[in-house]
């Protein structure tokens, strides 16, 4: 759709209709002392050709680094068949479009996506997505809070082992609203989460559960045990999942006797390059007798009046333009964008390839765990299952440790101190489809060679304290 | 122009009740109300036991293009609710002031039903809104 200006003449004839002489008295309400007429700190512009030169000399600095981070973002490979698809005229766009069903193309391709992800998390239900994996998880809480209305309040349990980032933005975008969040701790040896802890909350009304598959750790809960748990006390199991997991492992719509009652989680990994944290996409999916709480856009498929298929916005009595400061959310715009990469990533890998993405993550990561235990002594904190990520507890700095391997073109791992105090030295190791063999020998060899430079420095000086971390 | 019986009290967010002698309130939306909404797809009833005040939203009716807070117009319990509803929300259209009813409320006062619009009131509300 072309966007049309303004001409001379249609800026004349608007002035004229509402008796203004120039623009500038369309402001002239505003106190003069409150306009700002120049802009001292900026600089002016620059031409092409220096702002060419300029990026150049950026860009040098921008190293390729082999990329062990993890954390919830994911490096995986993108065909170039998804951008370029996606990078088209009549998909770029970051919405759905506001004149929804005269762009059938868009909202088949956002039905397609909506398939794909609820067949993938084995459920009924998928919205048009959300902002990004963690305040997807906050939409999720409101929503079970929704769904839970006849409690007179509203408790949530989020396990310390869920991602720190996640459990901050939830805090900030329901601590207002009347939810109440309650920690669960994990088993110091497993990292899973303590099941025996949640005991005590079964004789307390509580609204939700919010699991995490694989946890921040990297390690799988006991899902099905937590779920019937969950259901058995009246209460909502949220799942926060790593959608290429999804194609491994078990999908929330299947655990225990009833499955998940609101799935969410990070779009990021189907096709959505590591940008310095975004744009990435939140999805969400739920049961069937759920989908009036749920925030965002639906698209369903229907026939038009002469027989013909047709897609169009449905169920939208739920959103704001309609239902107001009542709506499900305020927040419910998509990143159509990326989820357009997503479905297209989708389409092009099918269920088994995305099985063995998932798959050939874990080998790596089992390859790792192995080199790491042989060469180093090193064994992961935590004795769980795991999928493509684990802690190791270094017994040098973690944050030298990084600095250094990064000075060589690694990228370690993600230092998870701050959140964990009460780990020593942590650091979250993720390996995806991505690593090579040689990638692989290549970090332990550089990791020895860190950790024993570390070491000797130690040994040298004992009492000094950047050394000791 | 609207069917409004002259036998029932309404109230300004577009609710009928009629009042048996046991002092049970019959709640439903007005022929008017049905037919600003449209074709209902969905009604949110309120829980059965709810004690409600004069004014409470105790449900929602959802149509093709809006979602509406039905109000109690009287205080009271919650003692029934038309479960047909739940199947069939276009009860509410065909027949609003017969199987299109959707709650039940036991009178907690009934002086209330004073507050509430004759027939010819609600006429005069519709006739001045459109």
């Amino acid at each position: 759709m072309p966007f049309i200006p303004h001409t001379e003449k249609d800026i004349k004839a608007m002035l004229a209709a509402c008796g203004k002489q120039q623009l500038d008295d369309l402001f002239s309400e505003i106190p003069s002392h409150l306009q700002i007429t120049e802009l001292p700190n900026i600089d002016d512009g620059i031409s092409e050709a220096e702002l060419a030169r300029l990026m150049q000399q950026i860009e040098v600095k921008d190293k390729y680094q082999l990329c062990f981070n993890g954390a919830g973002a994911y490096e995986h490979h993108i065909p170039a068949a998804v951008w370029d698809i996606a990078s088209r005229g009549e998909f770029m766009t970051a919405y759905t479009p506001y004149q929804a069903e005269a762009s059938q193309g868009t909202l088949q391709l956002i039905y397609e996506y909506q398939s794909m992800m609820a067949a993938l998390m084995a459920t009924q239900v998928s919205n048009a997505s959300l902002y990004d994996g963690a305040s997807a998880l906050a939409e999720a809480v409101l929503m079970a809070a929704r769904i839970q209305r006849k409690q007179k309040q509203h408790k949530v349990l989020l396990p310390i082992n869920l991602n720190p980032s996640y459990r901050n933005v939830v805090q900030s975008i329901v601590g207002q609203q009347a939810v109440e969040i309650c920690a669960v701790d994990y088993l110091p040896a497993q990292g899973t989460i303590d099941i025996e802890q949640l005991q005590q909350y079964a004789t307390q009304e509580i609204t939700a559960i919010a699991i995490s598959q694989p946890n921040f750790f990297g390690q799988l809960e006991h899902v099905d045990i937590i779920t019937n748990w969950a259901h058995e006390n009246n209460i909502l199991l949220i799942a926060v999942v790593n959608p290429i997991a999804m194609a491994l492992i078990t999908p929330p719509g299947e655990w225990g006797e009833k499955g998940a009652d609101i799935i969410c989680g990070e779009g990021q990994s189907l096709g959505i390059p590591l940008a310095s944290g975004g744009p990435y996409f939140g999805f969400m999916c739920t049961k069937h007798e759920y989908i009036r709480q749920m925030p965002g856009r639906i698209i369903g498929k229907t026939t038009d009046t002469e027989g013909k298929i047709g897609y169009a916005l449905t169920l939208q009595a739920r959103e704001q333009h309609i239902r107001r400061a009542k709506a499900t959310s305020n927040i419910c715009t998509n990143q159509g964008l990326a989820v357009t990469a997503a479905t297209i990533y989708l389409s092009l890998m099918g269920y088994e390839g995305l099985r063995r993405i998932a798959l050939k993550s874990h080998q790596n990561m089992t390859a790792l765990i192995k080199m790491l235990n042989e060469q180093l002594g090193l064994t992961p904190k935590f004795t769980s299952n795991y999928f493509h990520e684990i802690v190791l507890e270094l017994p040098v700095c973690v944050k030298t440790v990084r600095n250094m391997m990064a000075k060589r073109g690694i990228e370690a791992g993600v230092d998870i101190s701050q959140a964990y105090p009460e780990l020593s030295n942590p650091l979250l190791i993720c390996t995806t489809e991505t690593k090579t063999v040689t990638d692989l020998t290549l970090y332990i060899d550089q990791l020895a060679d860190v950790i024993h430079q570390l070491q000797m420095q130690k040994n040298q000086y004992p009492l000094e304290e950047n050394v000791a971390c | 122009m609207s069917n409004i019986p002259s036998e029932l009290r309404y109230v300004k967010s577009h609710e009928w009740t009629s009042m048996e002698e046991d002092g049970v309130v019959t709640v439903g939306v007005t022929e008017h109300a049905q037919s600003l909404l449209g074709d209902l797809v969905f009604v949110e009833l309120p829980e059965v036991g709810t004690i409600v005040s004069a004014g409470d939203e105790s449900g929602v009716v959802e149509s093709v293009k809006a979602a509406s807070d039905i109000y109690a117009p009287v205080s009271g319990e919650i003692i029934e609710v038309n479960e047909n509803l739940s199947d069939s929300p276009e009860l509410i259209n065909s027949d609003p002031y017969g199987d299109g009813w959707i709650f039940k409320i036991q009178l907690s006062e009934v002086c209330e039903m004073d507050n509430l619009l004759t027939a010819d009131e609600y006429q005069e509300l519709v006739e001045s809104e459109e």
